[in-house]
Order: C-alpha cells, then sequence, then structure tokens
C-alpha cells in the first residue's frame, strides 16, 4: 500500500479538571481521548461513532490540531504535526478542514455567504484564478446553492442550505482531508439525504478522506469504508465497514448496532435487542479495568482489574475485550 | 383496534398571526385514537406535529393561537371538546386524563425542586393525602419506572440524575396520575441509542400497564417502525398520509412517505447505494402555495391530469381499510411511483 495522507499513533488528549476559584488546583483528568491509532488514505472515509461523551468530537478536533494533543503522534503526509507551532501549522490547514454539526452556530451571521466562504482564501492569502468572487460562485454552484445569493446573511438560508455553505467554506481550498463533525444530526430526514449525497459526490471528484464523526450508525454504515467504535476515550473495535456491521465482535458494538432501530416494521419488531442495563459512567472517574465492564453482560472478574488491549483478530479487523463475541 | 376511541379530533387548525402573515401551522387534522393503541406522528421541523399535540392538551396561548376544530377526549363521565372547553375544564384534564412528555427532560424539570417534590406536586393535584402518601406514591413510580434506589433517590435533584434517567423521571410524573391519554414528544432524540432504546422499553411497558391511548412524536422513521400500531404522515401543516406501520412502510401511497422511506440509510443494509434524497426544503408556513403543499418537490407532479396539483388541494381519500392519503396521483401511476423510486436505489 501506499503512504497514508492521515496516520494517527497513539493519540491522547487528557483535559486537567480543576477544583476551581482563584486557587484552583488540578484534581484529576478527563481522558477524552485516550489511545487512537489509525491510518486513512486519499478518497476513503473513516466513520468515528460511539455515544455522548465517548471522545469522538475531541478525536476529530485534536486530528486538525484544535486541541493541542497530549500525547501521540499525527503524522500528515509523512510528517508529524504534534510537534507544530499554530503558526507552522498554517500552511498544513488549507489541506485539513472541518465541517462543523450545527449550520447554525457555525457560520457568522454578520457575515455575507461570500465573506464566509472567501474567508480561507483570504487567511491563507491565495488568490485563485478568476478572482475570489468567481470562485466563491462556482464553489456556491458546485455544493447546489444558487450563486446569486453571495450577498445574503446566514439567517436568509434554511438549515441544508447552511450546511451546504458550511461544505463549501471547507472544500475552497481543495483539502485533502476533512473532519466531518455530525454534519448531517443537525438536519431533518429528507434534508440529510442530500448532504450526505453531496459529501459522496465531493468526495469522488476531489479524491478527499473523510474523518466522519457521527452517532446516528445508520449514515455512518452508508458513508464509512471503515469504523471505529468508540466508548469513554478508547477504541472497542476498528474494522472494514462490512465486517463490523455483519459480524461486530465487541459486545459494546453488538449491543450499539442492535439498539439502532431499523425502519421496517416486521424486522424491527421481531430483532432481537441487547439492551444494555445503566447509564455511560462519568468520563471524570471511568471505571477500573475494561471501561465498559459496568454495562457488559458478558463482563468477568478479569474485566474489572486488566485493560483489555486493542488485538487483531481478523484482516483489519481490531477489537479491546477479554471475552470477544464468536 | 375495534374500541371507541378515546381521543378524536376533528378538522382542527391551529394558525398563528404573525407580522409577515398568518402562520398555518396545522390545518384540517382528524384522527383518533383507543386505549391501548400506539398512534405515531411523522413528519419534519414545521410539519405541524407538535403544534397538533400542544393544541390537544390545551397548551397553546389562546391569545396568540388561532384554534378552531374539535378534539374530543371520551371520559367516562361524556366527551369534552378541550378545543372549546374553559381553560379551567381543560387543566382538570392535564395529567388525569391526558399527559404530555418532552423532548428535554432538562429543561422541563425544575432545577431548583427535588425530584420528590415534583412527583409529589403532580400527584398531590388529584389526590387527598399527606405528603408521605405522596412521597410513598412517588417512590412507587420511580421504581415502576427503573430508577435504581428509589427511595434515596427520590429526594435528589434533576442535576444530579443523567439524561435517560431525567427522561425516566419525566415518564414517572406523567403517568403518577394513571392518564388515559400520553402523548410523547420526541421523548427519545435527546439521547443516546443505548438509552433510547430502554426509554422506548419502557414506554411501551408502560402503556401496557395503564392501558394508555399512545401518541408518539418522532421524526425519526426507526422507531416508527418499531413502536406504532398507525402512523400518521404530516407534511407542511396538514396530514399527508395515514394508515397502519405496515400501509405506510410496505404500501406508502403519497409521494413524501414514498420518498422519505427512500431517503434514510438502514443499519440492517449494507449495499453501496446512493440515497434517493427528496429534491428542494418544505415551503414556507405563511405563503403555502396553490393546490398540493408538496408539489413543487413531487416528481409526478406532471402525471396528474389537468394541473390539478397546481391548482386544486388534494383531500384525504379512503385507499383501503383504514389507509389515507392526500395525493391526486392515480392508483396506476401510484404503483409506477413505488418501483421507481424504490427500484432506483
Amino acid at each position: 500500500m501506499t503512504q497514508p495522507l492521515l496516520k494517527l499513533e497513539g493519540l491522547k488528549k487528557h483535559f486537567p479538571t480543576t477544583t476551581g476559584g482563584a486557587f484552583s488546583k488540578t484534581k484529576g483528568t478527563v481522558k477524552a481521548v485516550d489511545g487512537i491509532d489509525l491510518e486513512i488514505h486519499a478518497g476513503q472515509t473513516i466513520g468515528l461513532v460511539g455515544e455522548s461523551g465517548c471522545g469522538k468530537t475531541t478525536a476529530g478536533r485534536t486530528i486538525l490540531k484544535l486541541y493541542e494533543p497530549t500525547e501521540g503522534k499525527i503524522i500528515f503526509e509523512g510528517e508529524d504535526l504534534a510537534p507544530l507551532s499554530p503558526k507552522k501549522m498554517k500552511p498544513y490547514r488549507s489541506q485539513m478542514q472541518m465541517i462543523f454539526q450545527d449550520p447554525f452556530a457555525s457560520l457568522n451571521p454578520r457575515q455575507t455567504v461570500g465573506s464566509l466562504i472567501s474567508a480561507p482564501f483570504q487567511i491563507q492569502g491565495i488568490t485563485p484564478e478568476g478572482g475570489i468572487i468567481e470562485e466563491v460562485q462556482r464553489l456556491m454552484k458546485r455544493v447546489g446553492l444558487n450563486p446569486e445569493h453571495i450577498n445574503r446573511y446566514p439567517h436568509e438560508f434554511s438549515g441544508g442550505q447552511r450546511q451546504r455553505i458550511g461544505v463549501a467554506r471547507a472544500i475552497a481550498l481543495k483539502p485533502k482531508l476533512i473532519v466531518a463533525d455530525e454534519p448531517v444530526s443537525a438536519l431533518d430526514v429528507s434534508i440529510q439525504a442530500q448532504v450526505v449525497n453531496l459529501l459522496e459526490d465531493l468526495q469522488d471528484e476531489f479524491n478527499m478522506a473523510y474523518i466522519f464523526v457521527a452517532h446516528d450508525l445508520s449514515v455512518v454504515q452508508h458513508i464509512s469504508d471503515r469504523v471505529i467504535v468508540m466508548y469513554l476515550g478508547k477504541v472497542m473495535e476498528e474494522a472494514d465497514k462490512h465486517d463490523l456491521f455483519s459480524h461486530p465482535r465487541h459486545p459494546y458494538t453488538k449491543a450499539l448496532l442492535s439498539a439502532v432501530p431499523v425502519p421496517d416494521p416486521k424486522i424491527g419488531r421481531a430483532r432481537e435487542r441487547i439492551i444494555l442495563q445503566g447509564d455511560l459512567p462519568s468520563p471524570v472517574n471511568p471505571p477500573a479495568g475494561c471501561v465498559f465492564n459496568t454495562r457488559c453482560w458478558k463482563a468477568q472478574d478479569r474485566c474489572r482489574t486488566e485493560v483489555p488491549q486493542l488485538m487483531q483478530i481478523g484482516v483489519n479487523h481490531r477489537i479491546a475485550c477479554h471475552f470477544p463475541e464468536a | 383496534m375495534t374500541n371507541k376511541p378515546f381521543l378524536e379530533v376533528k378538522n382542527l387548525n391551529v394558525a398563528f398571526p404573525t407580522e409577515d402573515g398568518l402562520v398555518k401551522a396545522s390545518s384540517d387534522i382528524s384522527f383518533s385514537v383507543a386505549r391501548g393503541e400506539t398512534l405515531a406522528v411523522v413528519g419534519e421541523s414545521g410539519s405541524g406535529k407538535s403544534v397538533t399535540s400542544l393544541a390537544v392538551m390545551g397548551l397553546h396561548n389562546r391569545k396568540s393561537a388561532q384554534i378552531s376544530g374539535q378534539a374530543f377526549l371520551n371520559l367516562e363521565s361524556g366527551p369534552v371538546d378541550v378545543i372549546s372547553a374553559e381553560d379551567e375544564v381543560v387543566r382538570k384534564l392535564r395529567g388525569k386524563a391526558m399527559s404530555m412528555i418532552f423532548q428535554d427532560p432538562m429543561s422541563a424539570l425544575h432545577p431548583y425542586y427535588s425530584i420528590g417534590n415534583q412527583l409529589i406536586e403532580a400527584w398531590s393535584l388529584y389526590n387527598e393525602g399527606s405528603k408521605e402518601d405522596g412521597r410513598k406514591r412517588a417512590i412507587e413510580m420511580l421504581d415502576l419506572v427503573g430508577i435504581p434506589a428509589a427511595d434515596k433517590r427520590v429526594d435528589e435533584y434533576p442535576h444530579q440524575f443523567s439524561g435517560g434517567m431525567r427522561q425516566r423521571v419525566m415518564i414517572a410524573m406523567a403517568l403518577i396520575n394513571n392518564p388515559s391519554l400520553l402523548i410523547a414528544d420526541e421523548p427519545t432524540t435527546a439521547l443516546d441509542v443505548t438509552v433510547q432504546s430502554q426509554i422506548l422499553q419502557l414506554i411501551r411497558d408502560m402503556q401496557k400497564e395503564f392501558n394508555m391511548a399512545l401518541i408518539l412524536i418522532t421524526h425519526d422513521l426507526g422507531v416508527v417502525a418499531e413502536v406504532a400500531d398507525r402512523v400518521n404522515v404530516m407534511y407542511a401543516g396538514k396530514i399527508v398520509e395515514s394508515g397502519t406501520a405496515d400501509d405506510i412502510y410496505y404500501r406508502p401511497d403519497h409521494p413524501y412517505a414514498i420518498g422519505l422511506l427512500n431517503s434514510i440509510p438502514r443499519v440492517d443494509q449494507l449495499e453501496d447505494k446512493r440515497l434517493v434524497a427528496i429534491p428542494g426544503q418544505p415551503p414556507s408556513l405563511i405563503h403555502l402555495p396553490q393546490g398540493c403543499s408538496f408539489r413543487a418537490r413531487c416528481e409526478f407532479a406532471d402525471r396528474v391530469p389537468g394541473n390539478l396539483c397546481a391548482t386544486t388541494t388534494p383531500t384525504l381519500d379512503q385507499k383501503g381499510d383504514g389507509h389515507f392519503s392526500r395525493c391526486h396521483l392515480p392508483e396506476s401511476e401510484l404503483i409506477k411511483a413505488r418501483v421507481e423510486i424504490g427500484g432506483r436505489k
């Protein structure tokens, strides 16, 4: 295989928790992301899934160095970005972009669409061929917006159209990698499909790699080539999409998949469902041993003391579990 | 269900006057739900799902909303129309005859009072008895909805509960007076998927336990498939299709319902098929187009003879036993439409 576009080695992001007040002291750490390894190639989509608090968003942001990583390497085209200063990061920024979840919060309401989409050119000091305005209009057309609306403000657009503005801004500099953090979860069902299709078309056109962060397993299943399942900052299972969805080996993945409702009454009612007991434990004070042991129906004494390591159990299939499913 | 419906809504219209014009949030809504039956209401934001149920609960401000039509609750003492009844009368029905749970359990619970106090308050509205009796009942309900160590947690405050646990508290509060009708407005949307399945299971168990009529409002077609007996599909303030869950999922009649079902990815289908998106976006409720509200997004409108879709608003017509659809498309074209949208997948 060729060199991967991006390679993560043991990426960690810990946040200190403090006692607060004027004489604030650090009292502990939240291990939001506690060791991710991954390789992504051009044109590939990796889905990062898990429930709230599992660290998927933090992972996505740390990859782009929006958070300073605590430990580990972020190797982009052979260069480790982790130690780089913000200034040295700047040239790399044009090659890695982000699409945010909430198209209402991620667009400055006082800027026109034109100035929002042209911001990447201004920041990087690039003048595209034919001038910025022409390029912005071309981008608007490409993502399905009317180029005549270039002087309108975000509030004049619907949720789906705003997300298209976010997409246009992200692809403006023709990046090689896009981290999309829940890009469709704020959208209505009939609009979700439009944006998912747009992202797929753009990927085909520009051969971009996507890291697709989402909690909706149906969408992740549809768009991803490979999927990483996280729980409380740890990777539980990682596999190619078909393996993971047709034959999950980690008990958590199995339970997670069985909990996803299927839009088909006969299948939906008949499907065997594993209902996990309880809630996610607090990430401030995660369980000892395997972080999933408090909700796992297979947990034994070993799971409460010994942390399972991520192990290869098949072709491109890794899990962290002492007692994997058959 | 052959028994007499508990809730009968007839020609309900809700509109809000604004500076820009009249927002016709829901129009010409008729449906009924019997005890023990689950009606799911699906649609996009702004399709009128919540507005309709808030009208049934009598929760709209009568000064700012224009409401017409009827919504009968068939109580043992006789039917009561909650739309025309006095506020005082409706207030006495809320919590007892009908109850509601909301999407966001954090904003629906008061942060300043303990869970127990909030439950006791709901109980004491309809029950004579000491605070101790109320507390006993509160613990019983918390236990029933699966909150561990209910006798201790009853004295805790909402912020000490997780999202799923808060939603359980909301359910306990809604059910503490044995309502006959429960309206659940997006009860699991704010929850993680593993917690969602716990809460859906709980709502189903509670419905059996109390023999309630249940209206479940959601945009998640997966959730609907799992729990609904009947489904109302709403678009731009109107019911566009209504039928059993099987009718809607296997024999959808309205191009919007057909499109919606084909636009969602399924976790159990691994083929790499392109999603069939519905083009465009819903119309403004202030300037609804003449004729069919879905016409601008409908790819079959040109197959209806006489430009009917542009001129005449379709009526909700019977297509089969208990199956209604609001579309001009003739039956023969409809069968083709189902195949075309489905087959393109």
